[in-house]
């Protein structure tokens, strides 16, 4: 038995090394019967969200708690429940919901960043790719922990004690919307998107958004608010074809924040 | 040994300000706000700067440091009794309160690695109490009223079965408060007296259930303490080791129960709400005064000495003790 010893060792790393080759190129390769989109004929969905009636005041944030956060909002801060340019709301999440098949889609490599500056979490709302790297820095002089509240993937909290400190981590399955908070500073909240396609988008400059590079067919477009939750439409494009989408939310009832 | 009472009295007051800086991290949300343990953030606990001390840390790292004083005082309380305590079984209470906080002080570092699962939380609160306990029990015992024969000690099977089965019914209300906590059940009902404006919730979650299960648990909780203080008062009127704490008792209920309708109008106020915890530990601990006196007749003040008569009647004592300044201490 002890002259087989050595055999038995060797063959025990190399099948230990072809397993765990097999699990690194799983998720890199597109699955079989995989779609790929033709760029040339791709459409797009664009548009805005809007609110419709009295958009409720953001309430003041007490920093009071840490002096350093006091200093870098000299003139205060409010939350950012709902932010709204020219009556379009800001800061909700569109996306895909469904209708995309068996597209694959390539995961980017380039990480995505969630900064904390101010004492406040920058952007307030973005996106991510499932398996794309999500940079976490801290740009304050003040100690935050990083606190992710998903349900689909795992749960962390990491402190970043220091000015310049930056964290990476990636999730693995989609999820719509993965709530961050520091439990340092409580007024501190982002939302973030995971999604396992590339068309989702934030909207911006009075409350516009747009999906490109979409293949024809019929989807489920859904708008997501923090506040005032979702929305969904069906929009049907073909080949090139452009289209305008408008979601309407109604602004809440006064009292509600 | 009066020394050693007076200690244990000490590490028992320093307890209710641990509970007190516990239930503000927990009423805050503050129980995540420094993600390492045992280090601050990196730092080693003790030496981590006063300036960063803000927000959430300050609840979460002062109540580390206060957990860590009362880990180093029960040290010395178990070495303290063990050294000067002739009676076996009082050693052993003072070891096992060593061995509570140390087990307490590892399941407040795993609940936070753990990210707070409810089962560890809920066994972190829960076996505060029992710490709490522990160390009041520790300070009654070693109190010179205790110590000394008693000429005429209370022997009432009633009231002894009556005040151990409100301590253990008051336990259970704080674990059920623990687990509401630490579910986020606390405004699962959010209207008071009424559940959504009925007796019984129309809806039941199990959110619902544990909140509203905490609720009936405290009208158990008062007709108990009731029913002990009433007994208290027809048969050991002039008995007042055993009139104070019933009294005390009473009056402690009383603001429970304001607290905790405080706590569901007022949104979870974290002062309300730690107010809630602590007076809840105070009932429990005046609960356990009580019943430890009922049950004193069966326990040997020192090691294989009986030197008492049983007697079915009660008269005046002449070692009054009073449950806030002496926790047993006799008027010498």
């Amino acid at each position: 038995m002890n002259a087989l010893r050595p055999f038995v060792t060797v063959a025990m790393v190399l099948l230990i090394a072809a397993c765990s080759k097999e699990k690194q190129a799983a998720p890199g390769g597109p699955p079989p019967n995989a779609k790929v989109v033709d760029e040339s004929k791709a459409g797009s969905v664009s548009g805005r969200v809007t609110i419709d009636g009295p958009v409720p005041a953001n309430p003041p944030i007490k920093m009071s708690a840490d002096p350093y956060c006091m200093h870098e909002n000299p003139n205060g801060a409010t939350f950012e429940n709902f932010v709204v340019d020219n009556g379009g709301l800001e800061n909700v999440f569109v996306y895909v919901k469904d209708g995309l098949g068996s597209y694959y889609f390539e995961v980017p490599t380039t990480p995505v960043t969630l900064d904390q500056k101010g004492c406040r979490y920058s952007p307030h709302v973005l996106g991510v790719r499932a398996g794309q790297p999500l940079a976490i820095t801290n740009s304050d002089d003040t100690l935050h922990n990083v606190h992710a509240l998903p349900k689909a993937n795992q749960e962390w909290n990491k402190g970043q004690p220091l000015k310049g400190m930056a964290d990476q981590k990636v999730f693995t399955a989609r999820e719509v919307m993965v709530p961050f908070k520091c439990d340092v500073h409580n007024w501190m909240h982002a939302d973030i998107g995971v999604m396992d396609h590339p068309y989702f988008a934030v909207t911006h400059d009075g409350g516009k958004f747009e999906l490109k590079h979409l293949p024809a067919g019929t989807y489920t477009i859904e708008a997501w608010h923090e506040k005032l939750g979702t929305q969904t439409q069906s929009v049907t494009i073909g080949d090139k074809e452009s289209k305008d989408v408008t979601f309407t939310f109604k602004a809440p009832a006064a009292g509600t924040d | 040994m009066n020394w050693l009472h007076r200690y244990a009295k000490l590490v028992a007051a320093s307890t209710v300000l641990l509970i007190a800086a516990g239930g503000m991290v927990t009423s805050t949300g503050s129980g995540l706000s420094v993600p390492d343990w045992p280090n601050t953030y990196g730092w080693f606990m003790f030496s981590f700067p006063m300036d960063k001390w803000v927000g959430g840390i300050l609840y979460e790292h002062s109540h580390r440091l206060i957990a860590s004083t009362v880990g180093f005082l029960t040290v010395i309380l178990a070495i303290w009794t063990w050294r000067v305590e002739p009676r076996a079984w009082v050693r052993r209470l003072g070891f096992a309160a060593l061995g509570a906080v140390v087990l307490q002080g590892l399941l407040g570092g795993l609940t936070v690695l753990l990210l707070l699962p409810a089962p560890v939380s809920i066994g972190h609160a829960g076996l505060a109490q029992l710490f709490f306990c522990i160390t009041l029990a520790l300070a009654l015992v070693t109190s010179p009223s205790w110590r000394a024969p008693q000429a005429a000690p209370v022997d009432d099977a009633a009231l002894r079965r009556v005040a151990t089965a409100t301590t253990l019914l008051i336990y259970g209300q704080v674990l059920l408060g623990a687990t509401m906590r630490h579910t986020g059940a606390g405004m699962a009902i959010p209207t008071f007296p009424l559940a959504f404006g009925h007796v019984l919730p129309p809806v039941w979650t199990p959110a619902i259930g544990i909140h509203f299960a905490h609720r009936a648990g405290a009208l158990l909780v008062i007709a108990a303490i009731f029913a002990t203080a009433v007994h208290v008062w027809r048969h050991h009127r002039e008995r007042r080791e055993l009139t104070r704490p019933a009294i005390l008792l009473v009056l402690l209920v009383c603001s429970q129960a304001t607290l905790g309708a405080l706590v569901v109008l007022s949104g979870l106020h974290p002062v309300l709400n730690t107010a809630h915890v602590v007076n809840g530990a105070l009932v429990l601990g005046t609960a356990l005064v009580l019943a430890l006196r009922a049950h004193r007749i069966a326990v040997p003040a020192v090691d294989g000495a009986q030197g008492k008569t049983r007697v079915a009647e009660t008269r005046p004592s002449q070692s009054a003790l009073d449950p806030l300044r002496g926790l047993g201490g006799a008027r010498q």
